[in-house]
């Protein structure tokens, strides 16, 4: 008898979950999602979120990026008050945009405005994945449309670094018209001679990926972001194959002959002031 | 003449209309006398014919612009213009057959067209990959386009897929770049530009055509941000709810119209465009050479300006 309850006890050894195996202290510490490597967050944060063992280039918020491309308190915001409404009345919208206005402290998945790279000035826009995934609604175009507008008028070039699961299907057609808007505003920018550089971030797909993200003058991105107009599991249902592991990677873009550069994000800034540098007007 | 194909809300018209011939049969067979009889049915269908064509859900709609009869680009080529002579090729890749490009006579005036182009039958939807572009069709499109504005032809754009092709090749060679240099492109030609929706307006792939001076929509044609179904997967999780997201997401002509974001919807004949394609031909003709007319009273500058002006106000947006 008392046999079979050690038996019993043997094959009911516990395992820890592979839930539990993965949980990191909140706040404190953070997993490399490339591989697996555990990081101080303040580690992380010193070396931009790009892991010191594989290279794994972990989102950025929006401010964090600023900060990491523009000459200290140089940066001047344009439009921080353009919020979203809910024009279809759409269920649950306007609550979900509270709670990443409180996550995120953004009033939109956009920030616009200018400063200065290396000492020199240009107009700026940077997305940010954690404000509803970056999607483009009516704010977020709208923001757009006036950075690249001020950029005309105050002749600053225009970078965008784009992070965007898309056109933000909650606020419908009107999603998919800021395509149309973003891009007619680049038209008139470059018609001007203004010089554009678009840097896609990871994600960049759907309405974003087919609209300003993929016309600046030179199309950068960062080491392995997705980046394209289909999502992966779409494209698998419609061609019913299985599709390769670096499929719409920024390396596979590359190849494809779909990117200028692949830029590692310990180079970005330099390289943009290379870039600036070079196409400075006059040779000022 | 061939059997149209039935949709599920029309089944009562029909059945009404099956009783009124058999009641027809039976007074010209016999002496029974049901004129009577008849003549109330017809009172009757008429009635219903309104209360169903009259007052379509948007979900009756959608159905209506993927109606497989539902006539398309070529269909109304044939009918709006003379002379047509279709093009092939983007110069780069191959020739697309989702996309067809030409040129012809409006009214003794040159144009150039260009359409989503869905097949007929299965065969064709094969070879025309179901009207469902690759790169190569909006790099022909964008070509044609900028024929247009070098012999100063204006561009008659008609619209109709479910969007760009979601598939590996398309991927490969920049269906991103493709829509997103079109759109680009479109904003800057020195020509007036008039587009028509005439079936689906599925997202991206649709607007590669569709940034133009006016843009219209058939009353039963749908354009929208995703398919209903595409909605309904990614909101809730369950495309069968795509009856609901095509309800919340404003797709008909009507919603457009509302929201500001095109010129004007063209009637359709009842039941639907493929019930007369004739009488829809002379719909859109109206409204198309009207546009023209207007259009064709800007110079470069204001035809420019005032499409930028267009697209500027699209969206609803506050500042707090």
């Amino acid at each position: 008898m008392l046999k079979d309850i050690f038996g019993k006890r043997k094959r009911y050894a516990t395992i820890p979950s592979e839930q539990g195996k993965n949980d990191v202290p909140e706040g404190l510490m953070q997993k490399c999602q490339g591989c697996n490597k555990i990081f101080y967050r303040k580690e992380l944060k010193k070396t931009l979120n790009v892991c010191s063992n594989c290279g794994y280039h972990h989102p950025l918020s929006a401010w964090e990026r600023i900060d990491s491309l523009f000459d200290a308190d140089t940066f001047e915001e344009w439009d921080a008050g353009i919020t979203s409404t809910n024009p279809l009345n759409f269920p649950d919208y306007m609550e979900k945009l509270e709670k990443d206005k409180e996550k995120t402290g953004l009033n939109e998945g956009v920030v616009t405005g200018k400063g200065l790279i290396d000492g020199m000035e240009t107009a700026f826009a940077v997305m940010d994945s954690s404000f509803r995934m970056g999607s483009m609604g009516s704010a977020v175009g709208e923001k757009i449309a006036r950075a690249i507008e001020r950029a005309k008028d105050e002749s600053l070039p225009f970078i965008i670094f784009s992070a965007s699961g898309g056109a933000r299907m909650q606020e419908g057609v009107l999603s998919l018209m800021q395509m149309a808007k973003t891009s007619i505003a680049i038209k008139r920018f470059s018609d001007a001679g203004g010089f554009m550089i678009s840097v896609m971030t990871h994600p960049t797909t759907g309405g974003v990926s087919a609209s300003f993200a993929s016309i600046g003058d030179y199309n950068f991105a960062e080491p392995g972001a997705l980046i394209g107009f289909a999502g992966r599991r779409i494209i698998e249902q419609t061609i019913r194959e299985k599709l390769p592991t670096d499929f719409q990677t920024a390396e596979f873009q590359l190849k494809h002959g779909q990117l200028d550069k692949v830029i590692h994000r310990h180079e970005m800034r330099e390289t943009l002031a290379t870039m600036l540098k070079l196409h400075q007007k006059g040779g000022k | 003449m061939k059997m149209k194909q039935v949709l599920d809300f029309e089944k009562p018209i029909v059945n009404l209309k099956e009783k009124i011939s058999e009641l027809k049969k039976i007074t010209e067979d016999s002496d029974i006398d049901l004129t009577e009889e008849i003549t109330t049915l017809e009172e009757k269908l008429k009635v219903l014919e309104d209360d169903i064509y009259g007052n379509l859900k948007p979900w009756q709609r959608v159905q209506m612009a993927r109606h497989g009869e539902r006539p398309t680009t070529l269909d109304y080529v044939e009918r709006l213009f003379t002379e047509f002579i279709e093009f092939h090729g983007d110069r780069l890749f191959g020739d697309d057959a989702a996309i067809v490009t030409g040129i012809a006579f409006y009214k003794d005036e040159p144009v150039t067209i260009i359409g989503h182009q869905r097949g007929k039958d299965t065969k064709e939807n094969i070879r025309r990959n179901f009207g469902m572009p690759h790169p190569e069709g909006y790099r022909k499109a964008l070509r044609h386009m900028k024929q247009a504005e070098k012999f100063k032809r204006p561009i008659i754009c008609f619209i109709d897929t479910k969007g760009a092709y979601p598939g590996k090749a398309a991927e490969e060679r920049g269906q991103s770049e493709a829509i997103a240099r079109n759109l680009l492109e479109m904003a800057g030609l020195k020509v007036p530009i008039v587009c028509i929706v005439i079936g689906e307006g599925g997202s991206g792939g649709a607007l590669a055509l569709g940034v133009g001076d006016h843009i219209h929509m058939l009353e039963n044609s749908t354009y929208s941000v995703i398919s209903p179904e595409g909605a309904a997967a990614l909101l809730w999780k369950d495309a069968s709810l795509a009856q609901q997201a095509a309800e919340t997401m404003g797709i008909t002509s009507y919603d457009l119209k509302k929201m500001d974001v095109i010129d004007e919807i063209i009637p359709e004949p009842r039941g639907g465009a493929h019930r007369n394609v004739d009488e829809q031909a002379k719909f859109i003709d109206s409204v198309l050479s009207k546009s023209l007319r207007t259009l064709a009273q800007y110079s470069e500058e204001e035809l420019l300006e005032k499409r930028w002006e267009k697209y500027k106000k699209i969206g609803e947006y506050v500042t707090i």
